[in-house]
């Protein structure tokens, strides 16, 4: 989890990601986010994401990233 | 000789009324609408008194928008599109530079404008399309109108931190338009997918063609950019089969993986621009659509658009950059070098352009103007004018125009046009930071702001996006003890890239 907090707050130093569950409805992180989170993570946690999981749902929080690290990573 | 762009809808309102012209994800408005709405929007205009001046648009990305910059041409002003997005420091130093006296707004942007302090009168999109259109007050403003008058002014970046406003006439668009549908082959059966936000004009190539030839052209919501797969079945819904894309965009989709699992099965003209196109993505889109046709496109906002195409014909290894190609009819492309000759065939030169696709220049700032609007020098007998661009380009063993590399900072971010200065310039204006200096990594595409000052990281982002629009925000930003400089004295950017590099060499092995 922290992995994670640590590559969001590199993107936007000043939001609060332990709380925040609205990223992609309140347009915090845009396609440029994305697109570097999903290349951080996949180095961090050596997992490949599939397309099928870039959905808004799995960016809306640290959260829903670390759970859908999670559950790639047990696969 | 058509004189006006509004003779595109005019001409396409007798024969396609019914049919979709621009639509989003919720809703479309067809030709009648598009039609019957600006010119209520016009007569409106003309009842308020104002006529050549331009009138701000400010509304989200949507269908109503573009009605809206119709309505401001049926009354012989320009309209001057900001974005719901963009921060209020640029918004007013976009407003100093206009002095505008009124703006159009719609009801989701209406209250963010009581914010400003505009003393202006603001209008409302709702009721301005209630109005009744008045054809005789319309046809005698059209009588008095010139083909180089102004349409549009769009603001781009400034290295000093204020925006320039470029300004574009009737001629250099209807120039534009005509050459750009031929190379793109558009016709009535066209159905655009817009990814360009309606501010820039990169829109022109949806907005104006869909006029001439009564196709269709639907905005995609923004938030899909970043979420592939959804964003091809957005395609497919909508049987888009012609994009204008920057060229982050065409990536993102195939550098996720999403052209493994479903294809734009109607998409069969990919056109792109603004930056250099991967090859490795380029193959992966030319793999999944072989009977697509690729067009790479350049041009700078200053003449109009795009000024040069090139359609892949061949084949490309993995090392080589896909040309700018040759010059669109009616421009031309003229190499110069530091003794503003012609470079020997094959050499670098800074790219300059000619013809009627010039815009007219930059809105109330004649010294910037006069700086790039300059008289050809080779052309020693009588007035006439080039536009120098600070790109360097040269030509290939094809006679192809090659896009080598920027004169200064200006840099090529998701697509967007940006000076390095615009950005340490707001962070400068700052009172706890001393130096700031922002350089861009080619490879990644970040743009990383180092900074000296009493300032947290956080802090740092937090007062750069109340200045600067999101495009420009830096995605790296890192505090420093003392600013590098070079012998001279200036800031030291290629030690700051260079150790950049190096520190993500280290983290990475």
């Amino acid at each position: 989890m922290e992995i994670i907090i640590e590559i969001l707050s590199g993107l936007h130093p000043e939001v609060d990601f332990e709380t925040m569950d609205t990223l992609i409805d309140n347009k915090i992180l845009d396609s440029f986010d994305i697109v570097s989170i999903v290349s951080d993570i996949s180095d961090e946690f050596d997992i490949t994401i599939p397309v099928e999981e870039i959905v808004p749902k799995n960016f809306n929080s640290a959260k829903a990233l670390y759970a859908m690290v999670e559950r790639l990573s047990e696969e | 000789m058509q004189r006006n762009v509004l003779e595109y809808l005019e001409q396409i309102v007798k024969q396609v009324p019914d049919k979709t012209a621009y639509a989003n994800e919720e809703m479309g408005y067809t030709f009648r609408q598009v039609y019957d709405y600006s010119r209520s929007i016009g007569t409106c205009l003309n009842k308020g008194s104002f006529y050549k001046e331009p009138v701000v648009v400010f509304m989200g990305k949507h269908p109503r928008e573009i009605v809206t910059f119709y309505g401001v041409i049926y009354s012989s002003n320009y309209y001057v599109p900001i974005d719901e997005e963009m921060p209020w420091h640029r918004i007013e130093l976009i407003f100093e530079n206009l002095k505008p006296r009124v703006v159009i707004c719609d009801s989701s942007t209406c209250q963010r404008l009581e914010q400003l302090s505009f003393h202006g009168e603001i209008l409302l999109y709702e009721e301005l399309i209630a109005y009744a259109s008045e054809g005789s007050v319309l046809d005698g403003i059209r009588d008095r109108q010139l083909d180089t008058d102004p349409i549009y002014i769009v603001f781009t970046s400034g290295s000093t931190g204020v925006p320039k406003g470029v300004v574009a006439c009737h001629r250099s668009v209807i120039d534009y338009v005509d050459t750009l549908s031929d190379i793109l082959g558009i016709n009535q059966g066209t159905v655009f997918g817009m990814q360009v936000p309606l501010y820039v004009d990169a829109c022109l190539k949806e907005l104006y063609p869909t006029l001439k030839f009564g196709a269709t052209a639907y905005l995609i919501p923004k938030n899909l950019f970043s979420f592939p797969l959804q964003l091809v079945k957005f395609l497919n819904e909508h049987k888009i089969n012609t994009v204008c894309w920057v060229v982050s965009a065409l990536t993102m989709i195939s550098s996720f993986g999403a052209l493994e699992k479903e294809i734009p099965e109607y998409l069969h003209t990919v056109a792109f621009g603004s930056e250099v196109f991967p090859m490795k993505q380029y193959h992966l889109w030319r793999k999944h659509l072989p009977r697509a046709r690729f067009i790479n496109l350049y041009g700078p906002t200053e003449a109009t658009g795009m000024s040069c195409y090139y359609e892949v014909d061949r084949e490309f290894t993995d090392g080589e950059l896909l040309p700018i190609g040759k010059p669109f009819r009616n421009k031309e492309i003229i190499l110069l070098d530091e003794n503003n000759l012609v470079p020997e065939q094959g050499a670098e030169g800074e790219i300059c352009i000619r013809g009627t696709g010039l815009t007219l220049g930059y809105y109330n700032n004649f010294d910037k103007t006069n700086e790039a609007f300059v008289q050809n020098p080779l052309n020693k007998v009588y007035p006439e004018l080039i536009y120098r661009t600070g790109d360097i380009g040269k030509l290939n063993e094809h006679g192809e125009l090659m896009f080598v590399s920027r004169k200064d900072n200006q840099i090529k971010h998701m697509g967007h046009r940006i000076e390095l200065g615009e950005i340490e310039s707001a962070a400068n204006q700052l009172e706890e930071i001393k130096c700031a200096c922002a350089v861009f990594d080619q490879i990644k595409k970040k743009i990383i702001l180092y900074y000296v000052g009493e300032l947290s990281k956080a802090q740092m982002a937090l007062s750069l996006k109340e200045k600067l629009p999101r495009y420009m925000i830096p995605n790296i930003i890192e505090d420093l003890e003392e600013m590098p400089l070079t012998s001279n004295g200036k800031l030291d950017r290629v030690l700051l890239r260079e150790r950049y590099q190096n520190k993500n060499q280290t983290c990475s092995s």
